[in-house]
């Protein structure tokens, strides 16, 4: 009964108590609503997200909460008929002005997607992609960025032996560090993971969140993820959605331990969604 | 109590039993079987149909070059012939042939429900006898040989001559019978007079052909001059003197090599061969006329063979003569080719560019569908009509522009205004380029939207995004289309013969004149080729198994064309599409 309170129209505001990154912030979501043609699926966001931290969104299937991490780096401009209100700031600056250079905001924001997504060429074109569609011709500069997200991506001592051979022929663990080494290879501000781990098996699924964790500090993640001990283990700040509404955001901890509101004590705890 | 108990296990195995023969006594249609052997059937009958025409052009083609016995047929009436045994089959002879014959024969006829036997004959001689073949009904045959020393000629005119070698003359002296000179000397004098023929043949066609395309660039020249300057321009006589002084100079040429093809002419004449056919009849020739001659009842295994391979190394590499019933197809083979290769490079990028805008970049709505639509009933229309509309858009349009504007000094001989490879090749290309545009579509939207996502979301615009992984990714299946196009271009006759496929072409479209490739030329295809030989040709019955041969020939270039297409297909693949998606 609790629950149907609280998701009444107008009676939802979204209870805050979130532990703030020492760096300050980098986006801040402001009132974000997003239709997909007519019909809604998100409504009056606010939120921040913690440069330096990992925020967490979670929630039933359904909620909205891909739709609010792709929203970040425009993603969703691909679909048609969809239609927006409100704003996100990055560092300070609309991200859906109608000046703002959407090329250049991806390029500050690296994506990993639910599926590994390589493209069909070799591991170290794969890697070097947001350098080569930057114009960036230096063996040089190419093969040390590569080795560096490669080791970012803890995936270097794998691959260093077969850089030039087809990505595609990788396993699924194997892809997804390739997609997280070529997503940190622009050196991008913000990491925007999208369940990045729902492909793979408990082993890869651990080597990544151990890369999270170390990726931490050097640039602020948001990731979705269906799984709340993934969530619990990586992550500082944890948003709970749903049905298109922020309903709490705070200190990872205090989330699954002490909820403020009943929908996310009850969604932790396993008692629906 | 165990009566209870028992009672219920035995109807348990009872409805067992019921429910397990009813499972096996499922409806026949039930379980889809007539489907499957519906199917299968149709399958089966499809590669029959497939299998069995390759049979039939392969039998055909394989057997045609091999040397055939000659038989001496000495009929009823007491005439003696001699020929090759093409074909025999059972006809009805009419009322009157049946009156007028012998009362056994008659009656022979009769037990076999009135039908008998015939056998048709190459004879050949057709300079002697006025035909090339010849029906012998079984009943009128009185006796059949086959003699030794009987000499097959192949002749550069007149076809095929059957019959001995009579005398030999060499060097202008008095003609020596053969059997004085011997096989070998003959053999050897042949040699010698076939090598002086080439001679000849290279000095006329390549060294005075070489003169003559000189003089016509320095006539050109002049005619441009004239017609940029006038005809009273201080520009115009100055370059009428140089003309002059280079026509002096390859007139010179000229007469140089002129003078030495007629001395050789003059030599030549005096080697001939005299035939007689199997009746006495004389007839000489020149000994350079004769193409290759063999005693067809003497040889061996390994002699058949290497006329057999000699006659397709002909076939293969050398011009077409006699109305292209004899000689080679080299230049159908090489136009075939050079054409279809032109149809690759025209229709790909034509097709791909095509594709990439309806499908990435126009807005999908009613527009778009119905261009799509547009598309499709392109592939269509008859290709008769696509020549229709090149010779009249390509050619005559675009190529008399062309000709206007760039080969003024030409007219009124069209360079690029009449039909030519270059027009052929576009010709096709809009023929074929539906089926491009469809496969480059289907591929495009088989890229899986999470490989377009990830190149967006590492900052790639959509070009970007195209070029680097849309494209690669979709190239297997834009090569399908390619393959498919080529397929279907290369066996394409029709719009051919509007725009620029010719029975006999003086010149190969690539030569060692700049600009070396002449695609303004009209040019020969084996496809063409066919149709000429069997449905065009003096004698249709000569012509066929060349039809045969040439099929073979054609259906072999264009399966290795397509073979080869496909390996490179099947190394993008492996390139681009992982065990993944």
């Amino acid at each position: 009964m609790a629950v149907a309170e609280k998701i009444a129209p107008g009676a939802s505001s979204t209870v805050y108590h979130v532990k703030k990154g020492e760096q300050g912030t980098v986006l801040d979501i402001d009132d974000f609503n997003l239709w997909y043609g007519t019909s809604q699926a998100l409504f009056d966001v606010s939120m921040t997200i913690e440069r330096g931290l990992v925020t967490a969104l979670i929630g039933p299937s359904g909620c909205g909460k891909s739709t609010l991490l792709r929203s970040l780096n425009r993603m969703n401009d691909l679909i048609d008929g969809l239609s927006i209100k409100g704003s996100v700031l990055l560092e300070g600056a609309d991200i859906y002005d109608k000046r703002a250079d959407v090329i250049a905001l991806r390029k500050r924001m690296g994506m990993v997607f639910q599926k590994p997504n390589p493209f069909p060429m070799s591991i170290f074109e794969n890697v070097v992609y947001p350098l080569r569609v930057d114009g960036v011709r230096d063996r040089r500069r190419l093969e040390e960025t590569a080795e560096q997200a490669l080791r970012g991506a803890a995936f270097w001592d794998e691959a260093k032996d077969r850089l030039q051979e087809n990505a595609l022929g990788l396993s699924g663990g194997q892809q997804q560090r390739l997609c997280i080494a070529r997503a940190i290879a622009g050196d991008p501000e913000v990491l925007l993971m999208d369940e990045p781990c729902s492909a793979l098996d408990p082993i890869a699924t651990a080597k990544i969140e151990e890369l999270i964790d170390e990726l931490r500090g050097h640039y602020s993640i948001a990731i979705v993820t269906h799984n709340m001990q993934q969530a619990a283990r990586v992550s500082q700040n944890t948003a709970f959605m749903y049905l298109g509404r922020l309903i709490e955001y705070g200190e990872t901890r205090a989330m699954f331990t002490v909820p403020k509101v009943r929908q996310t004590h009850d969604y932790v705890t396993g008692r629906f969604g | 109590m165990t009566a209870e108990l028992t009672n219920p296990t035995a109807a348990d195995a009872a409805s067992r039993t019921a429910r397990s023969k009813r499972r096996t006594a499922t409806d026949f249609a039930a379980e889809g079987e007539p489907f499957v052997w519906a199917l299968g059937g149709a399958l089966a009958i499809g590669i029959l149909m497939i299998v069995g025409f390759l049979f039939l052009v392969m039998w055909n083609g394989v057997v045609t070059f091999f040397p055939k016995t000659i038989a001496v047929v000495t009929a009823g009436n007491g005439d003696v012939f001699a020929g090759e045994p093409v074909r025999s089959e059972q006809y009805r002879p009419t009322a009157e042939a049946l009156a007028a014959l012998q009362p056994t024969a008659r009656a022979k006829i009769a037990t076999a429900d009135g039908f008998a036997g015939r056998t048709l004959y190459r004879v050949g001689n057709y300079d002697l006898y006025g035909e090339d073949f010849r029906w012998v009904a079984d009943h009128d045959v009185r006796r059949v040989e086959y003699p030794a020393g009987l000499m097959l000629v192949e002749r550069l005119e007149w076809g095929p001559f059957i019959g001995t070698i009579k005398a030999v003359t060499t060097g202008g002296g008095a003609a020596r019978p053969a059997a004085e000179i011997g096989t070998a000397a003959i053999d050897a004098a042949h040699a010698t007079a076939r090598e002086r023929w080439e001679r000849i043949h290279r000095i006329e066609r390549g060294d005075i052909g070489a003169v003559n395309h000189w003089l016509d660039k320095e006539r050109l020249r002049l005619r441009k001059v004239e017609l940029a300057d006038g005809i009273d321009s201080a520009g115009y006589r100055t370059a009428e003197r140089r003309f002059a002084e280079r026509e002096a100079v390859l007139k010179q040429d000229y007469d140089r090599l002129a003078a030495e093809a007629a001395a050789l002419r003059a030599e030549d004449a005096k080697d001939t061969i005299t035939f007689a056919d199997i009746g006495g009849k004389e007839k000489t020739i020149a000994l350079s006329a004769v193409v290759r001659m063999y005693a067809a009842n003497d040889l061996g295994l390994a002699a058949k063979l290497g006329v057999y391979f000699s006659r397709w190394w002909e076939f293969l590499a050398d011009v077409p003569r006699e109305a292209n019933t004899e000689g080679g197809v080299f230049p159908a083979i090489f136009g075939t080719f050079v054409m279809t290769l032109l149809l690759v490079i025209a229709v790909t990028p034509f097709g791909v560019i095509t594709a990439l805008y309806l499908r990435e970049y126009a807005k999908q709505g009613r527009l778009v569908s119905i261009v799509r639509i547009s598309v499709n009933n392109l592939a269509g229309v008859p290709s008769i009509v696509y020549g229709v509309f090149g010779l009249g858009f390509f050619a005559y349009i675009v190529g008399g522009t062309i000709d206007q504007l760039f080969y003024a000094e030409r007219l009124p001989s069209p360079t690029f205004g009449s039909g030519g490879l270059l027009w052929s090749s576009l010709t096709l290309a809009l023929l074929t380029v539906p089926v491009v545009i469809v496969a480059t579509e289907e591929a495009l939207a088989a890229v899986p939207r999470s490989m377009r996502e990830g190149s967006f979301a590492c900052g790639a615009s959509k070009w970007q995004t195209i070029r680097y992984v849309v494209l690669p990714r979709a190239m297997p299946g834009i090569m399908t289309g390619v393959i498919l196009a080529m397929a279907r271009g290369a066996g394409e006759v029709a719009p051919l013969m509007l725009v620029g496929v010719v029975k006999l072409a003086p010149e190969l479209p690539i030569d060692g004149f700049f600009p070396y490739i002449h695609l303004e030329r009209s040019f020969m295809h084996l496809g063409f080729h066919i149709y000429d030989v069997g449905f065009q040709s003096r004698n249709s019955e000569a012509g066929k198994p060349m039809v045969f041969v040439t099929t073979m020939l054609l259906i072999a270039l264009i399966a290795v064309m397509n073979a080869s297409a496909i390996i490179v297909r099947n190394r993008l693949k492996r390139r681009f599409m992982g065990s993944q998606f």
